[in-house]
């Protein structure tokens, strides 16, 4: 296939950015979407010009690292991540826009590549449990209830990728901090610091510039693990009981 | 992973915390939702009864609670609750607004929305068009009276709020006003009224989520069309 990419370009965070036109063709179908853009980094590598700067990782859907909206689209027209998104998603002679996250909380480091630590120090603020060390525990000590568990592994499965950020027209992290909530609020050992935690949490998303929710969904439909929209009435209820 | 250890999170600021803000909205939206309703009740069911019936009802609306309340106490009280109201869903809603705003600075070149419906795409702007229109709305029949469709006869139906009601709304740019006035209004229910039940936790399964949507769409519809009909039955000859 034969595509022409409009791609984001950047030097450095205070440099000025524009979207620059690429012709790429003979792009197998089979390619995921990271593979077309390498072989691109290929081409612009053989006429000696700067490669386009991407992030990318396990290259497999589960680390998260991968990002990129794709015409529009937080990670591309398909439920999935960008780096298992592949080319027959598109049509031959398709005009690609490529741009990176768009957040005050994300800064921008190079072409498509931005800092997501702001993730890292909202975890850092609460999301976790203290556990004492020593030997392991026995294993059934503690039950859980199927339907807590399923709910816990089922928001569990958030890889922090931002596009929910991404997605959201007021660039609001709730449902990545919405997943992290009842991931831990779900099992018997989260319980000790549930209330600190999404208090804590909270602070820490709003004081990273992240906006405010409006219950648009955009976020949810976005999202390449499918986590879905009652995390975030889960996180309003628990921050409201912390507070009461 | 930073490994860096974070110093503790900055207490939010002054505004209050982003879900704080969207609470102070829910709790303020649904008090707006049972004055809507009973305001629409009021408008369709006493101006179809007729002249008398209608002013006994405005008069009614003053007396109620007499003789434990003084003249217009009930009103006052519902007046300075839905002031209060207003000042406090406005605050929030501009302090979001201010949020959203800076927490994406630079736009997207294409951007498409996948899942938001029409109406809250209208959230904000058609918000401030309701605050626009509750201002002219009171102007209108509550203070100064400003009475578009006189004839010259503007004193003796001021006291009349049957007469001042009908005589405006024989106007038609006046009656346009409001039909748009409703549509903006019925636009803010429907996802405003879901937004509410989400943010207050009322919305924890699948089957809550419907229940609250499909509300949020009749409540919506039913407050909309109910204010629209005794205007648009003055306009064409429903109601002299």
């Amino acid at each position: 296939m034969n595509l022409t990419l409009k791609i984001w370009r950047q030097a450095g965070p205070e440099a000025p950015g524009e979207m620059v036109t690429y012709p790429v063709s003979d792009i197998s179908e089979d390619m995921s979407f990271l593979e077309m853009l390498d072989v691109l980094n290929e081409q612009l590598n053989a006429k000696g010009e700067e490669p386009v700067a991407f992030d990318s990782d396990c290259r497999e859907g589960i680390c998260g690292m991968c990002s990129l909206m794709i015409n529009g689209e937080a990670h591309g027209p398909e439920v999935t991540t960008t780096c298992q998104l592949h080319m027959r998603s598109f049509t031959d002679g398709d005009t690609i826009t490529i741009e990176p996250w768009r957040a005050e909380a994300f800064p921008l480091v190079r072409d498509l590549i931005v800092d997501r630590s702001a993730f890292d120090r909202v975890i850092q603020a609460g999301g976790y449990v203290s556990v004492n060390t020593g030997a392991a525990p026995e294993a059934n000590n503690l039950q859980v209830r199927k339907e807590k568990a399923d709910r816990a592994f089922d928001t569990a499965t958030c890889i922090g990728c931002g596009a929910c950020v991404a997605a959201c027209p007021n660039a609001s992290g709730m449902l990545f901090l919405g997943a992290k909530i009842t991931h831990l609020g779900e099992l018997p050992q989260g319980q000790a610091e549930r209330d600190a935690r999404v208090v804590k949490m909270l602070s820490q998303h709003d004081a990273e510039d992240f906006g405010g929710c409006q219950n648009l969904g955009e976020c949810a439909a976005a999202c390449p693990k499918e986590i879905p929209l009652d995390v975030i009435n889960q996180l309003n209820r628990d921050f409201m009981k912390a507070k009461r | 992973m930073a490994t860096s250890t974070v110093s503790k999170p900055p207490r939010t600021g002054k505004a209050g915390s982003t879900v704080f803000l969207k609470t102070l909205m829910a709790v303020t939206g649904f008090i707006f939702v049972l004055f809507v309703a009973a305001h629409m009740y009021g408008n369709i069911f006493k101006l179809f009864a007729g002249h008398e019936a209608f002013n006994e009802y405005s008069e009614h609306l003053r007396t109620i609670g007499e003789p434990m309340l003084p003249r217009r106490g009930l009103l006052t009280i519902l007046e300075v609750v839905l002031g209060i109201s207003v000042v406090l869903h406005v605050y929030s809603a501009a302090q979001l607004w201010k949020r959203a705003k800076a927490a994406r600075p630079q736009r997207y070149v294409v951007k498409k929305s996948i899942a938001q419906s029409f109406s809250s795409k209208w959230m904000r702007w058609g918000g401030l068009f309701l605050l626009l229109f509750v201002i002219w709305h009171l102007l209108q029949f509550t203070i100064p009276k400003i009475n578009v469709g006189d004839g010259g006869n503007a004193v003796s139906i001021k006291n009349d709020p049957y007469l001042l009601v009908v005589n405006s709304f024989q106007v038609w740019w006046l009656t346009l006003i409001y039909v748009l006035a409703m549509i903006a209004l019925g636009m803010h229910l429907h996802h405003g009224i879901w937004s509410a039940s989400q943010t207050l936790g009322f919305t924890p399964t699948a089957r809550a989520r419907k229940i609250a949507k499909t509300t949020a769409t009749v409540v919506a519809l039913v407050v909309a069309v109910g204010f629209v009909i005794p205007p648009l039955a003055i306009l064409f000859g429903g109601i002299k």
